[in-house]
C-alpha cells in the first residue's frame, strides 16, 4: 500500500504576540513547526507501516525552507518526500493548494492519502477535502482512529460534535486526521541521520508537474478567493484592573455582579 | 445568476442544527441591500421535507429540499452530488454554511467542485456597497489578524461560519416556496459505508447556551472542581482554554476559542487564563468578562471588564462562599 502523507509547516501560532502599541504581529521568534493534526497524520502512516509495511511518502507545498519539516517526517520514518516549490505556485488559495498538491499526488501514484484536519495558522480545513475532490476519491475527515482491513479498505472513526461513526472506505482514498487521533513518536537519532545523510527531499516544480495539473489552475491565477485586506484584530476597550487583596477581589467582582443583576 | 443567497441548512436525526437558522438570520440582513432578492434555504436528507416550514419561519422565502434514502445520514458524496445538483438550478449569488464538522466536509468539496471560492469561519459578512460583493472576514493566523476575503469572478461566493456567531431571528408563521428537487442517485455514490453510530452521551453540558461561564486555563492547573463549584452557585458552566484541554485536564467540547467554541454568555470569568488571541476570539463578545490571573502583563486583561491581578486558587473559594452568603445557600 502506497501512503501519502500531506505536510504543512506553519509558525507556532501560540507563541505569536501582537505588539500591544501598534497591534500588529511580532513575528520575529516565532518557531516554525509541523501543523499538529499533520503529525498526528504522518504517525498514522508510519503506524499502518510499521503493520503492514506500507510505503510512506511525505508531501508538502512551500517555499525552500519546508526542507526542514520534509526532513523531520524523514526522520520519523517516512520513506521518501517531497517539497512541492515552484514560483509559480505562490498566493495560491486553498482551492489552488489543493488543485496543485493532487497533481503532485497523481504523479506520485497513491492508495491512501492522509492530510490534517486543519493548520493552525489558516484552520480552514479545506485542503485535505479539495484534494479529494480534485482526485474524485472518497474521503472520511475528522478521523480518531485508523484501521486496515480486508481488500485494501480501512475503518475509519469519525469524529462529529455529537456522535462518532465507524465508517468504512476502499482504497483509494483521503483521510483527514484529528491530533486526538494518536501521539506522534519523536524522531530516532538513527532517524536524523538518515534524513540528513541517506535520504533526499527531493523538489517538484511546476514544470514536473505540468501533466498533472493546468496552469490555469495554480498559484494566485488559479486562486477564486483574494485577500482583499488584513487589519490587526481591534482591542476592546479597557476594562479596570485590580492589584488589590483576595478579600478586596471578592468584594470587587460581588459588586460587579449585584450590578449586572447576576445575584 | 441569481442574486439570491442560499443557505445549506443541516439536519441530524431530522433535528436542525441552530446554526443553520443563524444563517438565515444572516441572510436576511445581507439581503436587504439586494432589493427583490430572496433567501433560499437548502435543505437534505430522507423524510425531512415535512422540516422545511420551520426554515421559512425562520426567515428563508425560498426552501429546496432533496428528500432522498441516499441522504438519510451525511456522506460527502451524495451530499455533494445533491447540492451541487441544487446549486446549479438555483444558481445564487451568495452560499453560507454552517462551519460543524459536517459543514466542513461538505462546502470545501462544493467549491472545489464548482470551481469557487469558499472563505472559512467568517466572524463577519457584509456586501460591499459599491461592488454589491460579499466581503468576508475572517481570523488568520490562530486569530492574531483578521483577514477579508472577496471572492471576485468565480460564483456563488461561498463562506462558512461557526455556530453562535450570527443570530437566529425568533420564529414566526410565515409562507413561503417550499420547492421538492429530485435528484438521480446511483448506488456508486455512496462511496463508503457507514458501519455504526455511537452517538456521545454529553458529559458537560453545551457551553454555548450557558448565560453564566467559569472558565479556566494553564493556570488553574490540573484541579477544576473549584471553577465547578463557582458555576453551581451561579447557575452556570465550566468552560475551558486549549492549554487546558491540550493537557487532558478538561474536555474538547469545554473549549472556547478559535479551535473551540464561540461563546457569547452574560458573564464569563477567565481564571488563569492568559489570553492569546486564539482563546479571546471565542469569549470577547461576553457581556461582562472577568479576568483573575497572576501575571498583571497577561493580554486576558485587555478584553476584560474587570480585571484582577491576584491568585485564582485563593480567590474561588472565598468568592464561593461570599456568594454563597448573598443568595442565603
Amino acid at each position: 500500500m502506497k501512503i501519502i502523507v500531506c505536510v504543512k509547516q506553519v509558525p507556532d501560532t501560540n507563541e505569536v504576540r501582537l505588539d500591544p502599541k501598534t497591534g500588529t504581529l511580532i513575528r520575529e521568534g516565532v518557531p516554525s513547526i509541523i501543523n499538529p493534526d499533520d503529525l498526528c497524520g504522518i504517525e498514522a502512516a508510519l503506524r499502518l507501516k510499521d503493520e503492514y509495511g506500507c510505503h510512506v511518502t511525505a508531501v508538502s507545498m512551500g517555499p525552500p525552507q519546508t526542507d526542514v519539516a520534509l526532513r523531520e517526517a524523514l526522520a520519523m520514518g517516512c520513506d521518501e518526500a517531497y517539497l512541492v516549490s515552484d514560483r509559480a505556485f505562490g498566493g495560491a488559495d486553498t482551492w489552488a493548494t489543493s488543485s496543485t498538491l493532487a497533481g503532485a499526488i497523481k504523479k506520485l501514484g497513491y492508495d491512501l492519502i492522509i492530510t490534517g484536519r486543519q493548520a493552525i495558522d489558516g484552520d480552514t480545513a479545506q485542503v485535505g477535502p479539495q484534494i479529494a475532490e480534485h482526485l474524485g476519491i472518497p474521503q472520511v475527515t475528522y478521523a480518531q482512529d485508523i484501521e486496515k482491513t480486508e481488500g485494501n479498505a480501512l475503518i475509519v472513526q469519525r469524529q462529529y460534535e455529537d456522535r462518532y461513526q465507524k465508517i468504512k472506505i476502499k482504497c483509494p482514498a483521503l483521510v483527514t486526521a484529528l491530533s486526538s487521533l494518536n501521539k506522534p513518536r519523536y524522531m530516532s537519532v538513527a532517524g536524523v541521520v538518515s534524513a540528513y545523510d541517506t535520504k533526499e527531499v527531493k523538489t517538484l516544480t511546476f514544470e514536473d508537474l505540468k501533466e498533472f495539473v493546468k496552469e490555469e489552475n495554480i498559484g494566485l491565477k488559479g486562486s477564486p478567493t483574494k485577500v482583499k485586506k488584513s487589519f490587526p484584530k481591534q482591542v476592546k476597550a479597557q476594562g479596570v484592573k485590580h492589584e488589590v487583596d483576595e478579600d478586596d477581589a471578592v468584594e470587587i467582582i460581588v459588586k460587579k455582579l449585584k450590578e449586572h443583576f447576576v445575584i | 445568476m441569481t442574486e439570491n443567497i442560499l443557505v445549506i441548512c443541516e439536519q441530524r436525526d431530522g433535528k436542525f442544527q441552530k446554526v443553520s437558522m443563524e444563517l438565515i438570520g444572516k441572510a436576511r440582513q445581507l439581503i436587504e441591500k439586494k432589493q427583490g432578492q430572496k433567501v433560499v434555504a437548502l435543505l437534505m436528507g430522507d423524510k425531512i421535507a415535512e422540516l422545511a416550514q420551520d426554515l421559512v419561519n425562520h426567515g428563508a422565502d425560498r426552501v429546496v429540499y432533496v428528500d432522498n434514502p441516499a441522504l438519510k445520514d451525511f456522506m460527502t458524496e451524495p451530499y455533494t452530488k445533491a447540492a451541487c445538483a441544487v446549486l446549479k438550478s438555483e444558481n445564487p449569488d451568495m452560499v453560507l454554511v454552517g462551519a460543524s464538522s459536517i459543514g466542513r466536509d461538505l462546502a470545501p468539496r462544493i467549491a472545489a467542485r464548482l470551481k469557487t471560492g469558499l472563505t472559512a469561519d467568517c466572524t463577519t459578512l457584509e456586501i460591499d456597497d459599491e461592488t454589491g460583493e460579499l466581503l468576508m472576514t475572517r481570523p488568520a493566523f490562530g486569530g492574531n489578524v483578521m483577514a477579508t476575503i472577496i471572492c471576485p469572478d468565480h460564483r456563488p461566493q461561498m463562506a462558512t461560519v461557526r455556530p453562535g456567531v450570527m443570530v437566529a431571528l425568533e420564529p414566526q408563521t410565515k409562507t413561503g416556496e417550499i420547492v421538492d428537487f429530485d435528484v438521480a442517485f446511483e448506488t456508486s455514490d455512496s462511496n463508503v459505508e457507514i458501519l455504526e453510530t455511537v452517538m456521545i452521551a454529553k458529559e458537560t453540558k453545551d457551553i454555548t447556551k450557558a448565560n453564566i461561564l467559569v472558565s479556566g486555563g494553564r493556570g488553574i492547573g490540573n484541579n477544576f472542581a473549584p471553577l465547578k463549584e463557582l458555576a453551581d452557585v451561579l447557575g452556570g458552566e465550566v468552560s475551558a482554554s486549549r492549554a487546558s484541554v491540550d493537557a487532558g485536564i478538561a474536555y474538547k467540547d469545554m473549549q472556547v476559542g478559535q479551535t473551540g467554541k464561540t461563546v457569547r454568555p452574560d458573564v464569563y470569568f477567565a481564571f488563569g487564563i492568559s489570553g492569546a488571541v486564539q482563546h479571546t476570539a471565542g469569549m470577547e463578545e461576553a457581556t461582562l468578562i472577568f479576568a483573575i490571573n497572576k501575571d498583571a502583563t497577561a493580554p486576558i486583561f485587555d478584553v476584560a471588564d474587570v480585571g484582577i491581578v491576584g491568585d485564582a486558587h485563593k480567590i474561588i473559594p472565598k468568592l464561593v462562599n461570599r456568594i454563597k452568603k448573598e443568595k442565603n445557600l
